[in-house]
């Protein structure tokens, strides 16, 4: 299927469309030195979609980024990018930064920048219109004639954003892209994140800093030891793995309410256990109905981080 | 291949634009003139004029060595007794005096009395002197052509015979010594120096961690090639600069140093020269490159260099038997064997010593190798080059080469 009409398939349903994933992985394993890093990891992430790969440092999530990018083989397993296997051409549609990144220190930013892109296959004043473009956007183009090595790290940091996205790459890989970053541009890095995925561009997301990954991504995939814990969109594993309980607060907590099983004071609020059987909304109608003043009523969901250490613990 | 030519590209001018490359390059061609030009000051300044002719006293005791008294470019002055001699030496009207005793002819012992301090009286002092007693004690006994055969009995010009008794080729002895050794120089240099400056290109981007980002564009052995064929062409740039400066000496050389006249250079060893030159350097540099991404640091480097470079000069070290016993098995195993054949048929080339499956045989062994180098380094580079800190033991790069 033709990349147009592809876009034109997705903008009409609003989804991705199934039949055509940006990333399919079946089944990648790889050992070092007898050891299994990666093991039998299986995901596909569609288009427009913002895909969070979360798990300890060391779990495996680079390796597996290193196998999609061709750096490293699968000792087993299946990997299409763009509905091929990874070729020269599919590499020019992938934009990859890695965790361990860097730029030459004795080239400009403009220098760097415009090798980086003649790699993609960019023409090059294509690549110099878009890269004075995104330097705008990062209020980075007043040093762009600079040598990297006078800039600031978080700088550097920004201007490797910049190379990364600037020949327009339909898929986006981000390895830990947060780290080292000041509050302000990781800001800034986010509403990038975000904008990218309303131009259609799929965005892969690893990170150990599951809040990051919460903030921003639709689907995830969990690694812990080289597996994958939990794969899925991320309010559906929210209110898969959410504990059956609602923090409420109101000037009364009446007796009686069907399907609870317990309750917790915790000073302003309550929290109330559910039997699972009986959904918070139907609590929500039986407190209105039994007249109660309900000035808060909050499903609790449990953050990824509690979702991961619960996971680790039933596993 | 168009990635590769890209990343020749890049580093081919990186390379030209980086200072120290373009120190070194020119520095050659500068150190030449340098070199002519000191040449001939001292020339000048060593012969401020036409040479004059040079007054050497003598005091003869045997009244045999009156007749003759001069010979090219020297007066003998009679004087009649030692105190004179002296007077006059001192005094700087000759520049020497020598005695000729009684019982000369019997002895043959004469005396020479200097005021200049030397290891050994000159030869052309000696001949001078010789010249003179050949002439006095043979005048009138034989015709002037015989005792100017005794003065000089012989002027040798030698021919080399071949196998067959033919004249054999190239009789310019100097060229198939020099031609070969100016080659192995300009080799040995570029190598070195191109090796340096691809590890240095290989570990300046392990340690900038450009790396990756390079890897998500292009495969590791476009990389490889790219640099090695890169950095290649800039060393070529650099080795055809100071050829050429090399070539315009020489021709120049006999106005200049009379002493480089003598050479000649056909133009078919030039062309095995350029041949072998590649090839050597292609070899040389897959294996720097390799190296390269094994070892954490540039300064690593330096050691690993000197490893290779020890067999490309090795030929020179046995040029007795390249070119005394051409066709002996050290001649032939320095020939066939990968690291050492780009010199040693370079020094039997320029003898003529060597046979056509010879050069081929080398030849095919060296792409071979190349290919070989290349593929393995290929795939060490894919290991290493994401691999930070410690240098692997050499058991692990084995097993990571077979897992990569």
């Amino acid at each position: 299927m033709k990349r147009a009409e592809l876009v034109e398939r997705v903008s009409r349903d609003g989804k991705a469309n199934e039949a055509m994933n940006v990333v399919e992985v079946s089944g990648i394993s790889k050992s070092f030195k007898g050891i299994k890093v990666v093991d039998s990891v299986s995901f596909s992430i569609g288009q427009s979609e913002i895909f969070g790969m979360v798990g300890p440092n060391g779990a495996g999530k680079t390796t597996t980024i290193r196998m999609l990018m061709d750096i490293i083989k699968p000792d087993s397993g299946v990997i299409k990018i763009l509905g091929e296997p990874i070729n020269e051409e599919v590499k020019d549609r992938i934009g990859y930064l890695p965790e361990e990144r860097g730029l030459y220190k004795k080239l400009t930013v403009s220098q760097s920048l415009s090798y980086l892109a003649s790699l993609k296959n960019m023409k090059k004043r294509l690549a110099r219109e878009r890269a004075e473009e995104l330097l705008k956007r990062v209020n980075m183009l007043p040093h762009k004639d600079k040598k990297t090595e006078e800039l600031s790290h978080g700088m550097g940091q920004l201007i490797q954003f910049v190379a990364t996205i600037l020949h327009d790459p339909e898929l986006v890989v981000f390895d830990e892209p947060f780290a080292a970053l000041d509050p302000v541009n990781t800001q800034l890095l986010k509403e990038l994140i975000l904008e990218l995925r309303s131009q259609g561009k799929s965005v892969i997301l690893s990170t150990h800093m599951m809040n990051q990954v919460e903030e921003l991504s639709d689907r995830i995939l969990m690694i812990n030891k080289g597996q994958a814990v939990l794969y899925g969109s991320l309010t559906e594993i929210k209110s898969r793995y959410r504990n059956n309980s609602v923090f409420l607060e109101c000037d009364r907590l009446p007796d009686g309410l069907p399907g609870v099983v317990g309750s917790k004071a915790h000073g302003k609020y309550t929290e109330i256990f559910l039997d699972g059987r009986v959904s918070p909304q139907e609590i929500l109608s039986a407190l209105i109905n039994k007249g109660v003043k309900v000035d808060r009523f909050e499903v609790s969901t449990p953050s990824l981080n509690e979702i991961f250490i619960q996971v680790v613990k039933e596993g | 291949m168009n990635k590769v030519f890209l990343i020749l590209k890049h580093e081919f001018w990186q390379t030209l634009k980086n200072r120290s490359f373009l120190i070194l390059t020119l520095s050659l061609p500068l150190l030449a003139i340098l070199g002519v030009g000191i040449y001939q000051g001292v020339q000048h300044w060593y012969h401020p004029g036409a040479p004059q002719e040079v007054k050497l006293g003598y005091i003869d005791h045997t009244g045999m060595f009156g007749n003759f008294t001069s010979e090219p470019g020297v007066q003998f002055v009679l004087y009649t007794d030692e105190e004179t001699a002296k007077d006059a030496l001192l005094a700087k009207d000759i520049k020497e005096y020598f005695v000729i005793p009684v019982d000369y002819l019997s002895s043959g012992v004469i005396t020479r009395y200097t005021t200049s301090r030397e290891v050994a009286p000159s030869t052309k002092t000696t001949g001078q002197i010789t010249d003179f007693l050949l002439s006095n004690l043979l005048a009138g006994e034989v015709s002037p052509q015989v005792l100017d055969r005794v003065k000089t009995p012989v002027l040798l010009a030698s021919v080399r015979l071949n196998e067959t008794g033919a004249i054999a080729p190239n009789q310019d002895v100097v060229s198939s010594y020099v031609v070969p050794i100016v080659f192995a120089m300009l080799f040995i240099i570029a190598i070195i120096f191109s090796s340096a400056r691809l590890f240095q290109s290989v570990t300046e981007e392990k340690e900038n961690r450009v790396i990756e980002i390079l890897l998500s564009s292009v495969s590791s052995g476009q990389l490889l090639v790219g640099k090695v064929l890169g950095l290649g062409a800039a060393g070529l740039v650099q080795a055809a600069v100071w050829f050429i400066t090399f070539a315009i000496f020489a021709q120049g050389a006999p106005g200049i140093i009379p002493a480089l006249s003598a050479l000649s250079v056909p133009a078919s060893l030039i062309g095995w020269g350029i041949l072998y030159f590649i090839l050597g350097y292609l070899l040389l540099a897959a294996l720097a490159a390799g190296v390269g991404s094994i070892g954490a640091t540039a300064r690593e480097g330096q050691g690993w260099t000197t490893i290779f470079t020890l067999p490309a000069v090795a030929p020179i070290w046995f040029n007795y038997f390249l070119i005394n016993s051409p066709e002996g098995a050290v001649s032939r195993a320095l020939t066939f064997f990968p690291l050492t054949s780009p010199v040693a048929t370079m020094m039997r080339l320029a003898n003529h010593a060597i046979s056509a499956w010879e050069i081929a045989l080398s030849l095919v062994i060296l792409a071979g190798s190349i290919v070989l180098t290349m593929w393995v380094a290929a795939k060490v580079f894919r290991v290493f080059l994401l691999m930070y800190g410690k240098r692997p033991a050499f058991r692990e790069i084995v097993r990571n080469i077979r897992e990569a």
